[in-house]
């Protein structure tokens, strides 16, 4: 499989290191309003690995996601990225991850194309597509240029996505990305995150919806009982 | 890209959409006009009168209108979660904030300082006061943009924080008040102004310092 696009790797990442986690989750604990949401919870990402996070609503996949890049608190456990504890790695670290929370995280007063020149002003990395072949891929050709709130929800999700694609960080952290998709937006972020994948790209990602990522493995993650 | 990148971008994203906002960017301005107008109506047209009390009726309505749009510094990118975007960024949040400051500074303070003349006017505020009051306004209203976003960052997570937000920052707001109001008093009554003056720039580069600090360990608290 050839990636139409490299991960922002550095270039010296022998074989043998490929195969060492890079994102490490051991025995995370995480609370909310006094109540426990999960414990001891562990998982390892190699490059082009794919975690699925699945649960009732209100299990904590959002709160796990949202532990994991930082945004929420961790009672017990930690997250480490390539071997050290997030906290001693943070710039590196923010510098890796792409965080898609359920919102979208995009301003509706602003084009598509206003938006990603904002996103990627906000990260530390060159551009690796230019915006409209970006736009393209997600499927908003030709609407670079129109206001958000002109665009339906679906839309306004594509626009958000598009950051994946020129913003290359090896880390997606995806928060319910198919919702407000449509079957054509769903398969396209399907092959989104495979051809991230195949590319050495890691991805933890929360739908209850099955995923068709061909030949990718996925570790399946249940939060709850 | 460099953080003097990420800064400009995130100063000319925030004015840009002021700008298609357009509605939003006038309500401080009329506030400003509309409570300043109210003194003379409410106390009669005496210009004794009005000469005496202008410069506080100038600086409280200032204060006030600083304090209407203070909840959009924040608010609005805590919804579309954006917010979490910049907080995510490798690049210290601190400065990312304080460019979101500059800009709600440049859209809401500077139309006032700009309309101050014509207020002053109104109030038939003694000429030789007027260099003090904009001199005042250009220190103060930046001054009152830092502290307030330290107040709308610790409240942006509440359902309601508008009215919280204002008992929070209006006591905080009195210092700045007290010397820029007494600066415009003693210039119309001819006495030197250095002073005043001074501790006002004095606050503004001491909040222009650590205001940003706490603003970002304010969001991270807001936020989590």
């Amino acid at each position: 499989m050839i990636p139409s696009r490299a991960v922002n790797m550095p270039a010296t990442e022998s074989i043998h290191t490929q195969r060492d986690p890079w994102l490490v989750v051991e025995a995370l604990c995480c609370a909310r309003d006094d109540r426990i949401l999960f414990e001891a919870l562990g998982f390892t990402l190699t490059p082009g690995g794919i975690v699925q996070l699945e649960g009732a609503n209100g299990s904590g996949k959002t709160t796990l996601l949202r532990a994991i890049c930082g945004l929420a608190p961790i009672e017990d456990g930690r997250v480490s990225w390539r071997g050290t504890p997030r906290e001693e790695v943070l710039d590196e670290f923010l510098a890796a991850l792409t965080y898609l929370g359920h919102i979208p995280g995009v301003k509706r007063d602003l084009t598509p194309r206003e938006n990603l020149a904002a996103s990627r002003a906000l990260t530390t990395m060159e551009p690796a597509l230019p915006p409209d072949t970006a736009f393209y891929r997600v499927g908003l050709g030709g609407l670079g240029d129109t206001p958000l709130r002109r665009l339906s929800a679906g839309q306004i999700r594509r626009a958000a996505l598009a950051r994946l694609l020129v913003v290359p960080t090896p880390l997606w952290l995806l928060d319910e990305p198919l919702t407000a998709l449509d079957t054509d937006g769903k398969r396209m972020l399907e092959r989104l995150i495979a051809d991230h994948a195949a590319a050495g790209g890691m991805t933890v990602i929360s739908t209850h919806h099955a995923l068709d990522l061909a030949a990718t493995p996925v570790q399946r993650i249940r939060l709850g009982n | 890209m460099g953080l003097g990148r990420a800064f400009r971008a995130m100063l000319g994203r925030d004015i840009r959409l002021a700008v298609r906002q357009r509605g939003e960017l006038a309500q401080p301005l009329v506030f400003f006009a509309a409570v300043a107008t109210l003194f003379p109506l409410a106390l009669g047209p005496e210009p004794e009168l009005l000469e005496r009390i202008a410069p506080g009726i100038i600086w409280v309505a200032a204060l006030l209108s600083a304090l209407l749009p203070m909840d959009r510094m924040f608010r609005p990118d805590y919804e579309d979660g954006t917010l979490e975007q910049m907080l995510l960024s490798p690049h210290p949040a601190s400065v990312l904030a304080l460019a979101k400051v500059v800009a709600h500074w440049l859209v809401t303070g500077v139309p006032v300082i700009l309309l101050a003349p014509l207020v002053a006017l109104f109030l038939q505020l003694p000429m030789q006061a007027l260099p003090a009051l904009l001199a005042t306004l250009a220190l103060g209203t930046p001054l009152l943009s830092l502290i307030g976003a330290i107040g709308v960052a610790l409240t942006v997570g509440l359902r309601s924080g508008g009215p919280l937000l204002a008992l929070l920052l209006l006591p905080l707001y009195v210092p700045v008040l007290i010397f820029a109001a007494g600066a415009v008093d003693r210039a119309a009554a001819g006495l030197p102004i250095a002073g005043p003056i001074y501790l006002l720039a004095a606050m503004l580069v001491l909040a222009l310092t650590l205001a940003p600090m706490a603003i970002a360990a304010s969001l991270r608290i807001s936020l989590s």
